[in-house]
C-alpha cells in the first residue's frame, strides 16, 4: 500500500463517533444473536430433521447455483470485457438488474418466466412434462437468478483490468491460445473466481425472497435455511434463532476464507 | 493488484480512478438512506410516547392493528368505514400470517389491535401477557381453490389425493395450514402439498397463477378473488371451521382509540362488512 492510507492516530472526532455508531449499530444484531442463542438446547435444535434436511439442502443448492454461474456466467463475464458486439452497454447493464432487484420480485419474474404458465415454462410443461417451481432444482434457479451477478461482475471487473500485454508477450513468444488462457489468463483470474465464487456461495446460501416466491416452501424438498428461519420464527422462535447461528457461521466461515487466501495477499500480489 | 482489483465494484477499496467515482457516490448516498429513518425514528419515537398517555379517553390519531391475512379485504373496508366515522382518525393495518404476527407482538411491535385467525394464536399472545381478553367476532370455512382456467381437473376434496395434483396449503404454524392438515386428516385423505405457503394469500396466488391445481383457502379467500380462482366448496359435514378472536393490546399508547376499533368490528355495522365478505357468525 502506498502512504497515502497510512492510518492517522488521533482522528477527528466528528470522523470517530459517527465510525463508532456504525461499528456499532452493525455489531450489535450478532451479539444479540449470539447472546439470545438457546445454547442448552442447541444440539437438539441443530441435529433436529428439518434444521438437518434444510441445512443439507441450502448446502447442495448453493452450490449448484455457484457452478451454474461458473459455468455460463463466466464465460459472460469475458464477452462483456472482451468481445465487440451490438448491445454490449445493454448487456452489462441486464446483468446488474437481479442485484439491485429486490428478490421478490426476481421470484415473480422467475415465475411468469419459467413457471407452469410462463412465457419459457409453459413449453418446458408440455413438451417434457418438466416444471421448475416446487422443486429443487427450482431452488437453485432462483439462487442463481439472484447471485450469478456477483461472479460476472467480478470477473468482469478483473478481465478488464488485467494487462492485455501479458497475453500479447505470451504469444510472441509462440505461446498457443489454450496455453495462454491457461498459463496467463487464469492465473491472473484466480483470484477474482474465488472471491466472485466465494460471494456468489454466500449470496446464495441467503436467498430467500425469489426462492420462496419461485420455488415454494417445502421441507426437504424447498426450504432451504434462511426459510426454516422465517418459518421458525412463526412457530418457535428460539429455533429461528438456532438456524440462524448455522448461516451465521457459514457465512463467517466464507469471510475467512476469503480473508486468509485473498484479501491480506492483495497489497503484496 | 490483480487480486486486490476484483473488489473495487463492491467499494472494498478507496476509489481512485474516475471510473470508480460513481459507486462511492452511490454508497454515500445510501449511507445517507439508511441513516436517515434511523435517526428520524429514534426521535419520533421519544416525542410520541409521553403524549399518547394524555390522551386517554378520545378517539382520536392513529392505530395499528395487525390481522390475518384472510381479513385482508374486509377489514380494509371496516378501517375506512371506522375512519370516515371519526374524521382525523387513521388506522394503519399490518396484514400476515396470525403466528407471525403473534411473534412480531411478543417481540415488542408497536401495535394496538391484533385480530387472529384461530383462538390458539390469540391464546399464546393472551399467555405472553400482551392481551388481558379478546372477543370472538367472526369464523370462517375452508373451501379448494383451483385456477380459472385448470390444467387438471379437481371436483372434491378426494381428488387432492391424486399423484399428478399440485397442492399448495399454509404452513402448518399458521391457522389456514393447521385447518387444512385438519381437514385432511378428518377426512382419511393423505395429501402431499408441493408447498406451504407463509400465509393464505400467497396460496391463493400461487392458484391464480396456475402453478398449482388446488390450495386450500378460507371460502372468504375466494370470494374476494372474484373469479380470478374457482371455489370447489366443502361439504359442511366435512369441513373445519376456524373462530376469530380480536383484542385491544394491553401496553397500547392509544388505548382509547383501539378499544373503539375494537367495538366498531364487532358492531352491527362491523358484522355487516364481514357477512358481504363471506364469514359466518361465530
Amino acid at each position: 500500500m502506498s502512504r497515502r492510507g497510512r492510518p492517522i492516530t488521533s482522528p477527528p472526532r466528528i470522523v470517530a463517533i459517527p465510525a463508532v455508531i456504525a461499528l456499532l449499530f452493525l455489531g450489535l444484531p450478532i451479539v444479540g444473536l449470539l447472546l439470545r442463542a438457546p445454547w442448552s438446547n442447541l444440539g437438539a435444535v441443530l441435529t433436529s430433521r428439518t434444521s438437518l434436511d434444510a441445512l443439507r439442502l441450502s448446502l447442495v443448492t448453493a452450490t449448484a447455483a455457484t457452478m451454474v454461474a461458473f459455468v455460463i456466467g463466466v464465460p459472460l463475464a469475458w464477452m462483456l470485457a472482451r468481445a465487440q458486439f451490438p448491445g454490449r452497454r445493454l448487456a452489462r447493464a441486464l446483468v446488474t438488474v437481479p442485484l439491485v432487484l429486490p428478490p421478490v420480485v426476481g421470484g415473480i419474474a422467475l415465475l411468469l418466466a419459467f413457471g407452469r404458465r410462463g412465457i419459457v415454462g409453459q413449453y418446458f410443461e408440455s413438451c417434457c412434462g418438466v416444471t421448475l417451481a416446487f422443486t429443487t432444482p427450482g431452488v437453485v434457479v432462483a439462487e442463481a437468478f439472484v447471485a450469478m451477478p456477483f461472479l460476472i461482475i467480478t470477473v468482469e471487473g478483473a478481465l478488464r483490468v488485467l494487462d492485455a500485454r501479458v497475453e500479447e508477450a505470451a504469444a510472441t513468444l509462440g505461446a498457443g491460445r489454450l496455453t495462454i488462457f491457461r498459463r496467463v489468463t487464469l492465473p491472473l483470474l484466480a483470484p477474482a473466481l474465488v472471491a466472485g465464487g466465494v460471494l456468489t456461495f454466500a449470496r446464495a446460501l441467503g436467498e430467500f425472497g425469489a426462492t420462496i416466491t419461485f420455488a415454494g416452501n417445502l421441507p426437504g424438498v424447498t426450504q432451504t435455511l434462511p426459510l426454516a428461519v422465517y418459518v421458525g420464527l412463526e412457530g418457535d422462535p428460539s429455533e429461528a434463532v438456532a438456524l440462524s447461528l448455522i448461516l451465521l457461521a457459514v457465512s463467517v466461515g466464507a469471510l475467512v476464507l476469503l480473508r486468509d487466501r485473498w484479501l491480506r495477499t492483495g497489497a503484496s500480489a | 493488484m490483480n487480486s486486490s482489483a476484483s473488489f473495487h465494484l463492491f467499494g472494498w477499496r478507496p476509489s481512485r480512478g474516475s471510473a470508480r467515482r460513481p459507486h462511492s457516490r452511490l454508497a454515500r448516498s445510501a449511507l445517507g438512506i439508511v441513516l436517515a429513518p434511523l435517526l428520524l425514528g429514534g426521535c419520533a419515537a421519544h416525542s410520541v410516547q409521553p403524549a399518547a398517555g394524555s390522551i386517554t379517553g378520545s378517539i382520536a390519531g392513529s392505530i395499528t392493528v395487525f390481522a390475518a391475512s384472510s381479513l385482508k379485504g374486509a377489514f380494509a373496508t371496516i378501517g375506512a368505514q371506522f375512519e370516515a366515522a371519526h374524521p382525523g382518525v387513521k388506522v394503519i393495518f399490518n396484514f400476515g400470517p396470525s403466528s407471525g404476527l403473534a411473534t412480531q407482538i411478543a417481540q415488542g411491535a408497536p401495535v394496538d389491535v391484533f385480530a387472529a385467525a384461530s383462538t390458539k394464536t390469540m391464546d399464546s399472545v393472551i399467555a405472553d401477557g400482551e392481551v388481558k381478553a379478546a372477543s370472538t367476532f367472526a369464523a370462517n370455512s375452508m373451501e379448494i381453490a383451483t385456477p380459472a382456467h385448470p390444467t387438471r381437473s379437481v371436483t372434491s376434496l378426494a381428488d387432492l389425493a391424486g399423484a399428478a395434483i399440485k397442492v399448495a396449503i399454509c404452513q402448518q404454524d399458521v391457522p389456514c395450514g393447521a385447518a387444512a392438515l385438519t381437514l385432511f386428516s378428518q377426512n382419511r385423505i393423505r395429501v402431499t402439498p408441493v408447498t406451504q405457503e407463509l400465509d393464505v394469500k400467497a396460496v391463493l396466488t400461487k392458484v391464480q397463477l396456475g402453478e398449482v391445481d388446488a390450495g386450500i383457502v378460507y371460502v372468504t379467500d375466494v370470494k374476494a378473488a372474484k373469479g380470478a380462482v374457482i371455489g370447489i366448496q366443502i361439504p359442511a359435514a366435512d369441513n373445519v371451521t376456524t373462530t376469530y378472536p380480536i383484542a385491544p393490546i394491553t401496553n397500547s399508547t392509544n388505548g382509547s382509540t383501539a378499544q373503539a376499533f375494537v367495538d366498531y368490528v364487532l358492531s352491527d355495522a362491523g358484522k355487516n362488512v364481514l357477512r358481504a365478505a363471506g364469514f359466518l357468525s361465530p
